[in-house]
Parts: C-alpha cells; sequence; structure tokens
C-alpha cells in the first residue's frame, strides 16, 4: 500500500475499526445493532509529516484520531506508533507510548482543568511520565510557554484568564512538553476566529520545522487542511475514500466526494466564486446504523451507477501515493457549471424507508433511541 | 430608491459587575429593498447584537440600546414590545445559527410552522397546515406531507436549518436576517442552503442580512459588506470595494488570515497579530491600533490619541482609518 521509501514511519494505522453497540431500552438492554464508525480504515504518518484527516460530521474521523490514542478502544485493526504495537495494550503498558504520542483538542475551554494553573497543566506530562527535563520542570514549562507565544510570567494564571487563541497555546505547549513523535489535531483550530486560527497554524508549522513532529491533522475546513497538511485523506461514513499527496488532491482530485467536497467550499472572492464550477450533492449523510450497500458514497453520488448499489468498491493505487476507493474515478477535469447530485427529494430518506434516522433505530427491533455504549470509552488523559 | 433598513447611530450596552460593555457603538447603515447585506466580524465584533437589536430580540432591562432603526418607514427602537412583536415573524424574520436549539424539542415541526401562521393570521387549523407543508417543500424538504409530523430529533442537521428557513419565510417577511446562517453545517449542506437561500431571494424579493465570520459565504451571497470591529463598522462598499480595494488595515489582515483553496500552495498565512480588545476597557484612539502594523505610519501619533471617523474614500465606501489614500494603497499593496 505505502511504498516502501526512506521515510521514518511514525504512525501506521491498518484496517481500524470501531463500532459501537446500539442498546435497545429496559433494564436489561440488549445490543441490537452496531454503529460502524470507523470502518477499516488504514494510513500513515511519516516522520516530519503532517497526513490530513479530513470529512463531515459523523464521518469517523475524530473516532479515528481517538481510537489511535486509545482514548476509545478500537473493536479491531492494528495501530503502531513508532514500532509499537498499541491495539492490544493495557493502560499501563500505554504509559510509556502516550510519551510519544499526544493530542490536541478542539475546544480550548473543555480540555483544561479550570482548577489547576497554566504551569500545573503544561507541566503535568512531566509528573505523569516521571521526567525531570534538563533544569527542572519550572523552567521547562517557562521555555515551553515562550516558545508557543505566551508570556511565561503568566505561568500561575488559570485557563478562564486566558482567550480563546491563548488556552490552544496551552493545549499544544501541554502537547509538545514531552517532544513527541506524533501529535493528533482533532479541529484544534475550529472554535478560533479566522485571524486566531492562522497564528495557531503558523504556529503548529514552526513547531512542526523545530521538533520535527509529525502530525494527524483532523479538520472538516479543507482549506485549513491545505495550508498545513503534506498530504490528505478523505473520509465519509467511516471510510477513507481518497488519499494523495496535498498538491495532487487540491488540483485533480478523482472521488467524485472529494470533488464535491472540494466546488462546495467557497472561495473569498465573488467574481472567481461565481464562475466556479459547482457540484450540489443531493440529501445528507445517512445514517451509520444502516449504512448504503455497495458504495457507501452512492446515495449522494451524481455518477453512480448500478454497480456502485452492490458492489464494495476496493482502494487503487491510481498513481504514486494517490489512492481512490471509487468504480469510477473522475480522471477528467469536470466541466463548469452546476453539477447537481441525485435530486435530495429522491434521495434523502423518508419515513419507512432504510436510512431514515429515526426509522432506522426503530427496524432495529423496537428501540426508541441509539445509545452508544459509554463504557467503550475511555476519559485517561493523554 | 430609498433604504428599505436604516440603522442611525445605534448604541448597544450592557451594563455588567466588572463595567459597561459596549457591544455595538455608533453604528449606521442602510439597505435597500431586496439587496443583501453581510456583517462581517469575528466574536465580539458585535454583529449578532446589532442582528438582536434590529429584531428588538434584547431584553430592555439589561440592555441600554440609543439610536434608530427604520424599517420601511417606521422606528423600531421607539415602538413599543408589542408592536415590535406584531412586526416580528410578519415583516422580518430571523434565521438563528444553531437549528437544534432554536427548535421546540416537544413539537412537532408542522406545530411549530402552523404557530408562525396562526400568530399572524386568522387561518383555519387546515390551512395552516397546508402553508406549512407549501413552506417545507419550498425549502426542499422530501416528503413534507409526512415530514410536517415530525419531531426535530428525527431530522438531519441540514434538514432542520430548512425548516428554519421555512419558519422564517412562511408569512414571507420583507426583511430577513439570518445569523450564521451555515456556520453549524457541514461544507456539503451549508452550499445546498447557501444556494436555497440564493434561489428563495430571488423568488421572493426579500430584503437580506447575513451576519457570519465566513468570508467565503460572503463572497457568494453579498451585494454590500460592512466589517466590524470592536463594536463599531470600521469598512463599508461593495462586495466588490472590500475584497479587492480592501483599506482599513483589519479588513486587509482578514483577508490575508482566511486559508483559501486557491492561494499559492506553499505560501504563509499572514495573522493579525494579538487578541481583540476588551469591550469593557476599549484602547484609546483607533480600537484596531493595539493589533495594526500600519499605525506607525501617520503622523503625531493619531492613531493611539484620536478615534477615527468612518468617511468616504470613494461614493458608497466608507472606511475608519487615519492613514491617507496613498498610505491604504501601500498598505493593501504589503498585505498581499
Amino acid at each position: 500500500m505505502i511504498e516502501a521509501t526512506d521515510r521514518v514511519e511514525v504512525l501506521r494505522v491498518e484496517d481500524l475499526r470501531v463500532y459501537f453497540p446500539v442498546k435497545s431500552r429496559g433494564i436489561f438492554p440488549r445490543t441490537v445493532g452496531q454503529i460502524k464508525a470507523v470502518d477499516g480504515v488504514s494510513l500513515s504518518v511519516g516522520q516530519g509529516e503532517t497526513l490530513g484527516l479530513v470529512g463531515e460530521s459523523g464521518c469517523g474521523k475524530s473516532t479515528t484520531g481517538r481510537a489511535i490514542l486509545r482514548l476509545i478502544n478500537p473493536t479491531g485493526g492494528h495501530v503502531v506508533i513508532n514500532g509499537t504495537e498499541v491495539a492490544g495494550m493495557s493502560r499501563r503498558q500505554l504509559r510509556p507510548v502516550r510519551k510519544q504520542a499526544q493530542m490536541i483538542f478542539q475546544d480550548p475551554y473543555n480540555a483544561l482543568n479550570p482548577r489547576h494553573t497554566v504551569g500545573s497543566i503544561i507541566g503535568a506530562p512531566y509528573k505523569i511520565q516521571q521526567i525531570d527535563p534538563p533544569g527542572g520542570a519550572r523552567t521547562a514549562v517557562r521555555e515551553i510557554m515562550e516558545r508557543v507565544g505566551l508570556n511565561p510570567e503568566h505561568v500561575n494564571r488559570y485557563p478562564n484568564e486566558f482567550s480563546g487563541g491563548q488556552r490552544q497555546r496551552i493545549g499544544i505547549a501541554r502537547a509538545i512538553a514531552l517532544r513527541p513523535k506524533l501529535i493528533i489535531c482533532d479541529e484544534p483550530v475550529s472554535a478560533l476566529d479566522v485571524s486566531i486560527q492562522a497564528q495557531i497554524i503558523n504556529l503548529l508549522q514552526d513547531l512542526q520545522q523545530d521538533f520535527n513532529v509529525s502530525y494527524l491533522f483532523i479538520a472538516h475546513d479543507l482549506a485549513v487542511v491545505r495550508q498545513i497538511a503534506h498530504r490528505v485523506a478523505v473520509m465519509y461514513l467511516g471510510h477513507i475514500v481518497e488519499t494523495a499527496p496535498r498538491s495532487v488532491l487540491y488540483s485533480e482530485p478523482m472521488h467524485p466526494y472529494t470533488n464535491a467536497l472540494l466546488s462546495a467550499v467557497p472561495i473569498p472572492d465573488p467574481r472567481k466564486q461565481s464562475e466556479r464550477e459547482r457540484i450540489l450533492l443531493g440529501g445528507d449523510l445517512p445514517s451509520p446504523i444502516n449504512p448504503p450497500s455497495g458504495c457507501v458514497f452512492h446515495t449522494r453520488c451524481f455518477i453512480a451507477q448500478d454497480r456502485c448499489r452492490t458492489e464494495v468498491p476496493q482502494m487503487r493505487t491510481m498513481a504514486p501515493g494517490h489512492e481512490v476507493a471509487c468504480h469510477f474515478p473522475i480522471t477528467e477535469p469536470l466541466k463548469g457549471g452546476v453539477i447537481h447530485g441525485p435530486d435530495p427529494g429522491l434521495t434523502a430518506p423518508v419515513p419507512g424507508e432504510p436510512g431514515y434516522w429515526s426509522e432506522t433505530v426503530t427496524d432495529l427491533g423496537g428501540v426508541g433511541t441509539s445509545r452508544l455504549d459509554s463504557a467503550n470509552s475511555t476519559d485517561e488523559g493523554v | 430608491m430609498s433604504a428599505f433598513l436604516e440603522v442611525k447611530d445605534l448604541h448597544v450596552s450592557f451594563p455588567t459587575g466588572d463595567g459597561v460593555v459596549r457591544a455595538v457603538d455608533g453604528l449606521s447603515f442602510r439597505v435597500d429593498k431586496g439587496r443583501t447585506l453581510a456583517i462581517v466580524g469575528e466574536s465580539g465584533s458585535g454583529k449578532s447584537v446589532t442582528a438582536q437589536a434590529v429584531l428588538g430580540l434584547l431584553n430592555r432591562n439589561f440592555a441600554d440600546i440609543t439610536g434608530q432603526v427604520w424599517l420601511d418607514g417606521q422606528d423600531l427602537i421607539a415602538m413599543s414590545d408589542d408592536q415590535v412583536r406584531e412586526l416580528r415573524g410578519e415583516a422580518m424574520a430571523m434565521i438563528f445559527q444553531d437549528p437544534m436549539s432554536s427548535l421546540h424539542p416537544f413539537y412537532r415541526i408542522g406545530d411549530q410552522l402552523m404557530e408562525a401562521v396562526r400568530t399572524h393570521h386568522k387561518v383555519s387549523k387546515q390551512e395552516a397546515r397546508e402553508r406549512a407543508i407549501d413552506a417545507l417543500k419550498q425549502v426542499g424538504i422530501p416528503a413534507p406531507e409526512r415530514r410536517v409530523d415530525d419531531y426535530p430529533h428525527q431530522l438531519s442537521g441540514g434538514m432542520r436549518q430548512r425548516v428554519m428557513i421555512a419558519m422564517a419565510l412562511i408569512n414571507s417577511p420583507q426583511l430577513l436576517v439570518a445569523d450564521e446562517p451555515t456556520t453549524a453545517l457541514d461544507v456539503t449542506v451549508q452550499a445546498q442552503i447557501t444556494e436555497l437561500m440564493l434561489k428563495l431571494q430571488a423568488e421572493t424579493g426579500t430584503t437580506l442580512i447575513i451576519i457570519t465570520h465566513d468570508l467565503g459565504v460572503v463572497a457568494d451571497m453579498a451585494d454590500e459588506v460592512t466589517v466590524m470591529y470592536a463594536g463599531r463598522a470600521v469598512e463599508m462598499g461593495s462586495t466588490d470595494d472590500i475584497y479587492y480595494r480592501p483599506e482599513m488595515p483589519y479588513t486587509l489582515g482578514l483577508l490575508a488570515s482566511v486559508p483559501r483553496l486557491d492561494s499559492d500552495l506553499n505560501e504563509r498565512l499572514d495573522p493579525i497579530p494579538g487578541n481583540p480588545p476588551s469591550l469593557i476597557n476599549l484602547p484609546p484612539g483607533c480600537v484596531f491600533n493595539p493589533r495594526c502594523t500600519f499605525k506607525d505610519e501617520v503622523p503625531g501619533n493619531r492613531c493611539t490619541t484620536e478615534r477615527p471617523e468612518l468617511l468616504a474614500s470613494s461614493a458608497g465606501h466608507l472606511v475608519r482609518c487615519h492613514l491617507d489614500a496613498a498610505q491604504r494603497v501601500a498598505a493593501r499593496e504589503a498585505s498581499t
């Protein structure tokens, strides 16, 4: 799948699956179905490289990130971090791995303990890992704060005294404290204002230069990913549908979903925007409890044919580093104008049909609501 | 053409324990009938408070509001709450950002749509229901005659936003205010909703105000743009003025900060340094001066001592900045 080159792989994920059971109501809940949040995801991240993982809400991108760090226990598959297989490890065994793989969360308000000072938040990784950095933890914390653009004088302040952008800097400082090889960034800039977002993107790029750290950069914003990623993987309904180097993915996308996603992102330029070719997808993301047969994208695809409804497309290498899971990859640039996907009136599930949200759950044997198994996720700190 | 909506010297402030928050500080703008105005700004710029003040949604017990809001010849600020309520939902309506918390979870969407009709019109339940189904059909909801009996939780986010739009448009308002209408939605659904709003506007001729932080959405939809920063308008003009001839350093900074699909692949973003000011304790002089990289070019420290006025730089293009015309051109060239 990935060519043998001299690049050092920091993360390798193979056939990762995360299924959440759907339970019935009542005193003795039975498992009546499964939400296949992540269904056979394979990817790899090289040293000093950023892999962007993009997709819409519910596509499983965040679950993938969390399952890699074992914040959620995967149902199956392999995760190799810096040469160590972590899939079957116990918590105790995981601890040394976490020195090498850290996480930056989306919401800088909830990711920081409001009762801890900034100094103790950023210094916590040293304590947990029982590491004594040269010059002592206090000095190390001050150095990191300075490095991420925080005033080291503020080491004794609490998170509520900082703005959103500064809080995200605190989260980043905590993540780089141990000089990890890999950082999983889960929507790190989507909660921030445009001007602050640009500051944080530049900071992440600078830190990558300085520490040769790899990022798995999870985001829904294709323009942000284009700015920071070297390679990009596009996810839809638990599957990766296309992977390519950044320059290729944004100029010659082959999967119809990637084409639709890119054409949906408005460009802040009124003239270019009015002249662009657009693909309007009909309907919404189908329910992952009852995913469509064949290619999961066929219900919204504008070039779907009969084969797409029955046969699951396999990942195919179309060019070096460019893989697509589609029976009919788009190799010619699409013509100008507006291409409409299937009419939402025809494709959006209606009551009584599979894919209709509330109906699918009742189909599974008198279940009122779907419930995620909370025991499946662990809230252990990274 | 006379202005359909005209806001004159609007001030909205909230007294708090820490001091007075000046959310909107002397804002004036006008929108002509059938046009689309975008109010752009980051969080805390006062754009949502402006929308709420226009629609009379702010509680006067907690907010001090002064100024005038003229809608089709009537001053909304001078009206009683009851009078404004008569207009709201009928002459003017609002689409909110979060479609989940804006629909009542216990009532069927049809009942919620029918309530909007029956509040303003004396019609039978049956007729109101038909109008609700029509409205759902208009916004592209499949099988509306069945969907009308759904509860909000049975709909996806994009469908809910369509219901919100249906509810806002059900009484054919002349003014529609959309506060971040696509922010909570996925990008493919966002494209559907943008297209829908443009189509409906073309059909009904509604005057539209879009409140957003997304410069891409603005490029798609707006005729005119007002850029807000710290409670005031810092630049106003046609969409072309703002995108191709921006003059205020904040607008320049905002455009340079946005990652875009058409930029050079190896170009770094050029962020605005620093953070937005506290609305309780605004900096003296120009409110943007602590983050402005051009303030030293103005002689006599005017940027840090003297509040700039919003002045016309060309017809219809207003800028609040001490830089002179040549300096503005130089600033624009430096940032692109």
